[in-house]
């Protein structure tokens, strides 16, 4: 009896169960959306969202759609990590969405506006998207801010502040900045673009498995591999046990005479610089540009959150549920526009994003009622003892 | 009580708790439990820690729904689904931690909840003073009733809950360990008030695990023992070695073994130690002096918050210090970080091990290495050295009979807090430090446990340890301690020595009615 407890009570499979749950209901509930919407194609949507790339009849077709998904996975992963590493050591990372903004303007303007190479690109993001994490931080830890609100604050900041930036390689004639492939030279006055592919990331021929998508590259096993080092940090170093003990309880910590105003820091500082990567990772493959005129800050960021919560707090957890959620959002785009109008794709996959959120509610549940048929049993076999 | 059934008799008892069974996964927290109130009697309710009167306690307001058992008022069978029936039932409590507002006046905190309000919420508070007043006159509970909570002494804030019952017109008084943050003076007058309230027809039930008071106040006794109930004896026909063997279940030694201390060389040296406070802008630690030798215990007794927790934040290194020196083995300490101290010798049972001495969500091997993880034993190359850190938890545990469901691995909020003490003692002693300060080693734990941490600190002495021990408990400061220091309002008032020493002036010092000049 036990041992069959032991199975349904493991962790690992409680969290397996209740993220597969919220996907059931997200999934529902999304259908039952469209229902009320057009009753006509619902069924028909629906699979259309979970088949994503499967929707194209060609092979070839569908390996570059497959690498489309991967290229947003790896950004979302990063910020999925950012938040799940902050979550641990006890601070809610809502502002992994800035910290991305800021290694974005980091990033671009290095390529475009300095004409450097990747790597150091990518350097420049994550220093910048530590910084703004270390703000949060060092407000937290130093004048007991929370970092909930300071995070929400940094985010329209860094978004203003990244704006602003960016504006000085915006292309004229569009709201966008210019490709990364290219560099702003000013020549006697005049400003120009040349050729400059030294910034895009090297594809190191993982695109020749995606039909030649020429934006899948080195970002996608990198994330993978960050995905892996996050763990390895959390659960095996001495750092990852003292910042695991300042998060859980920074009294304790204190006492025992760990630097708990630094680890805190320390923590904002590195989920900043997962963000920041992040941002590099998507748009130093050229994907897209930045838009100088957007009010809103991109939704990578907080769709880390589901993506963390969705893959169990776990790193490993995070690479599956991060694909999925990117998964869904771009199966949106194959909805059929001439039933639904064309929002109606992000309604959707939000939906399910949001039910995403639902694991660890989900767990409790399963908990509990776990809990409740072991006592039945136990009294059960009592009286059944007390009997013979 | 529909008709046909007779009206129920004149009961004697006043509430009756018959055959209460209260489960919780994996345990049986209350089993099979009667407890009968009669009315006008004290009735003191005796057990360890877990032994399940908190449980009782919940299902009598209504916290928990028993599976089986059922609760009669005044005979007649009630059902209590809420603290609000409880109220409704004339049942009222005095909780071991006040429920006060801090910033309200005592007048505001009696009425709390039941304001007399006239038209347009307007409040008659008048009317509502006059009745405080009365009720305090009638049963001598002296309070002032346009003070503030915070300003007021903790007997004064007792007194102003028992006016909260009273002005609620309860006939069910109970009162939960309402001893252990009064003084001894403030005890003997909380019993007094005690026996007055009963003497008006007042039916109190007293729950206690301090034996002497039971046996001063109470009419009758029931005890608990590990959820079940163990009986009910007359108080005046009982002796404390059998209430004691009834609560524990074996016979228990009250008094701590030790030969005569052989104090050597100074270890800890405070010299005009004077602490900051959070809660006021007194300092709460005022120009302290003393030192601790070698091989000698030395006890830092007082009332709650007169300065001893911050005495120790200073000493351990969590608060920094105003004003004054530290040295610990002859080198100052005073600017040196925690981990230095920690480092040097110093170890440190913290008062709240929730909040300080462990980490509740981490395993009990994590637990263990908390002030060692960054040795080279448990840490390679910035990598948990899992094995090694695996091995030194079995060997603890083995050592000093640290009982959880899993072992290593089990997660410190899941175990007991006998089992959680064990653990800190263990990691704390096993250092090997040559000062150990402990603070309220014992606190919430039951008696066997209480024996056991007794012991290993007269080991550590016996050792040549140096023992800077703060406790709350009268009996523990007499017992285990080789001198008494005793601190009121952030200095040392006086010291004594435990073998000549008596409670009562012990008590005196405590209350600040004695000093000498230090």
């Amino acid at each position: 009896m036990l041992k069959k407890r032991s199975l349904l009570g493991k962790p690992a499979v409680q969290t397996l169960l209740s993220s597969l749950l919220c996907i059931v209901l997200g999934v529902l509930v999304g259908y039952i959306a469209l229902l009320i919407i057009n009753p006509a194609g619902a069924g028909e949507a629906v699979t259309d969202i979970l088949k994503n790339f499967w929707n194209y009849k060609k092979h070839a077709t569908q390996m570059k759609n497959l690498g489309n998904t991967l290229v947003k996975t790896a950004p979302l992963l990063m910020c999925s990590l950012s938040v799940l590493f902050a979550y641990k050591v006890g601070l809610f990372n809502i502002g992994a969405a800035g910290q991305y903004v800021a290694g974005a303007g980091a990033c671009i303007y290095c390529a475009v506006g300095l004409g450097w190479h990747w790597l150091p690109c990518m350097l420049a993001a994550v220093i910048a998207g530590a910084l703004i994490g270390s703000i949060s931080g060092v407000l937290k830890a130093h004048r007991n801010v929370n970092e909930v609100i300071s995070c929400i604050m940094l985010n329209w900041i860094s978004l203003y502040l990244v704006n602003t930036l960016l504006s000085k390689v915006k292309n004229p004639t569009s709201p966008y900045t210019y490709e990364i492939s290219k560099q702003l030279v000013v020549e006697e006055g005049v400003a120009k673009t040349v050729a400059h592919t030294e910034a895009l990331l090297p594809q190191i021929g993982i695109n020749s498995l995606f039909n030649n998508n020429k934006y899948v590259g080195i970002a996608v096993p990198m994330a993978i591999l960050f995905a892996v080092m996050i763990w390895v940090l959390l659960t095996k170093t001495r750092l990852g046990y003292e910042l695991r003990a300042t998060g859980l309880n920074k009294y304790a910590a204190k006492y025992c005479g760990m630097q708990d105003r630094f680890n805190i820091v320390l923590t904002m500082a590195i989920s900043g610089a997962l963000a920041g990567i992040g941002a590099a990772m998507f748009y130093l493959t050229g994907f897209e540009e930045w838009s100088v005129t957007q009010s809103s800050v991109p939704a990578m960021g907080f769709n880390g959150i589901a993506a963390a919560f969705l893959g169990g707090l776990h790193p490993v957890g995070a690479i599956f549920s991060s694909f999925f959620i990117q998964h869904i959002t771009d199966g949106g785009a194959q909805l059929n526009k001439q039933v639904y109008p064309a929002e109606i794709s992000n309604l959707i996959s939000s939906l399910i994003i949001y039910f995403c959120g639902f694991v660890l509610f989900f767990k409790l549940v399963l908990n509990k009622w776990l809990d409740r048929r072991f006592e039945k049993r136990m009294a059960a076999s009592q009286k059944g003892v007390s009997k013979s | 009580m529909e008709k046909g059934q007779k009206a129920p008799v004149q009961s004697e008892y006043a509430v009756e708790m018959l055959h209460i069974t209260k489960r919780f996964p994996g345990i049986v927290a209350n089993d099979d439990i009667t407890l009968q109130l009669r009315k006008g009697e004290i009735h003191a309710l005796l057990g360890e820690n877990g032994a399940g009167k908190s449980t009782l306690m919940s299902v009598l307001f209504g916290l928990y729904q028993p599976e089986e058992g059922i609760i009669k008022k005044d005979g007649a069978e009630v059902k209590i689904s809420d603290p609000n029936d409880a109220n409704a039932l004339g049942i009222g409590m005095v909780h071991q931690h006040f429920k006060l507002v801090e910033c309200f006046t005592v007048l505001d905190n009696i009425i709390l909840g039941v304001e007399p309000v006239g038209k347009m919420g307007v409040l008659h508070k008048a009317e509502a003073r006059r009745r405080v007043l009365e009720l305090s006159k009638k049963y001598g509970l002296q309070i002032d009733p346009d003070a503030k909570i915070s300003d007021i002494t903790v007997g004064m804030q007792q007194r102003t809950e028992i006016l909260k019952m009273l002005y609620r017109n309860n006939e069910i008084l109970i009162f939960d360990e309402p001893t252990a943050v009064l003084t001894p003076q403030e005890i003997d007058e909380l019993m007094q008030i005690m026996r007055s309230l009963a003497a008006e027809g007042k039916s109190i039930l007293f729950i206690s695990h301090k034996l002497a008071e039971i046996m001063a106040v109470s009419d009758r006794c029931s005890v608990l023992r590990k959820g079940k109930y163990i009986g009910t004896v007359n108080t005046k026909d009982t002796t404390v070695e059998e209430l004691s063997a009834m609560m524990v279940g074996r016979n228990v030694n009250f008094h701590v073994e030790k030969k005569p201390a052989e104090p050597g060389k100074v270890i800890l040296k405070v010299e005009n130690m004077t602490v900051a406070s959070k809660m006021h802008k007194n300092n709460a630690v005022r120009n302290v002096s003393f030192d601790v030798r070698a091989g000698e215990i030395v006890c830092i007794a007082g009332i709650d918050g007169n300065g001893q927790t911050e005495l120790v934040y200073g000493i351990t290194g969590l608060e920094p210090l105003v004003a004054g020196k530290i040295e610990l083995l002859g080198q100052d300490i005073t600017r040196q970080p925690i981990r230095k101290r920690s480092i040097m010798g110093m170890s440190h049972i913290p008062e709240d091990r929730h909040k300080h001495g462990l980490v509740l969500d981490y395993t009990l091997e994590d637990d263990l290495i908390l002030q060692s993880y960054f040795e080279s034993d448990f840490t390679k190359a910035g990598f948990l050295r899992r094995k090694n850190i695996r091995a030194y938890a079995n060997k603890l545990i083995d050592e000093y009979d640290i009982r959880s469901g899993q072992g290593p691995v089990t997660m410190a909020r899941s175990m007991s807090g006998g089992n959680q003490q064990k653990a800190i003692v263990a990691r704390e002693i096993d250092k090997e430090p040559s000062l150990l300060v402990a603070v309220q080693p014992t606190r919430g734990l039951d008696v066997g446990a209480i024996e056991n941490i007794h012991k290993q600190i007269v080991a550590q002495r016996d050792a040549g340890k140096a023992v800077l021990l703060v406790s709350l408990e009268m009996d523990e400061v007499l017992d285990v301690s080789d001198r008494i220091l005793v601190m009121y309002e952030g200095e040392i008032v006086g010291q004594l020595d435990p073998k000549t020493t008596t409670p009562e002036e012990m008590g005196l010092y405590m209350a600040g009615a004695k000093r000498e000049e230090m």
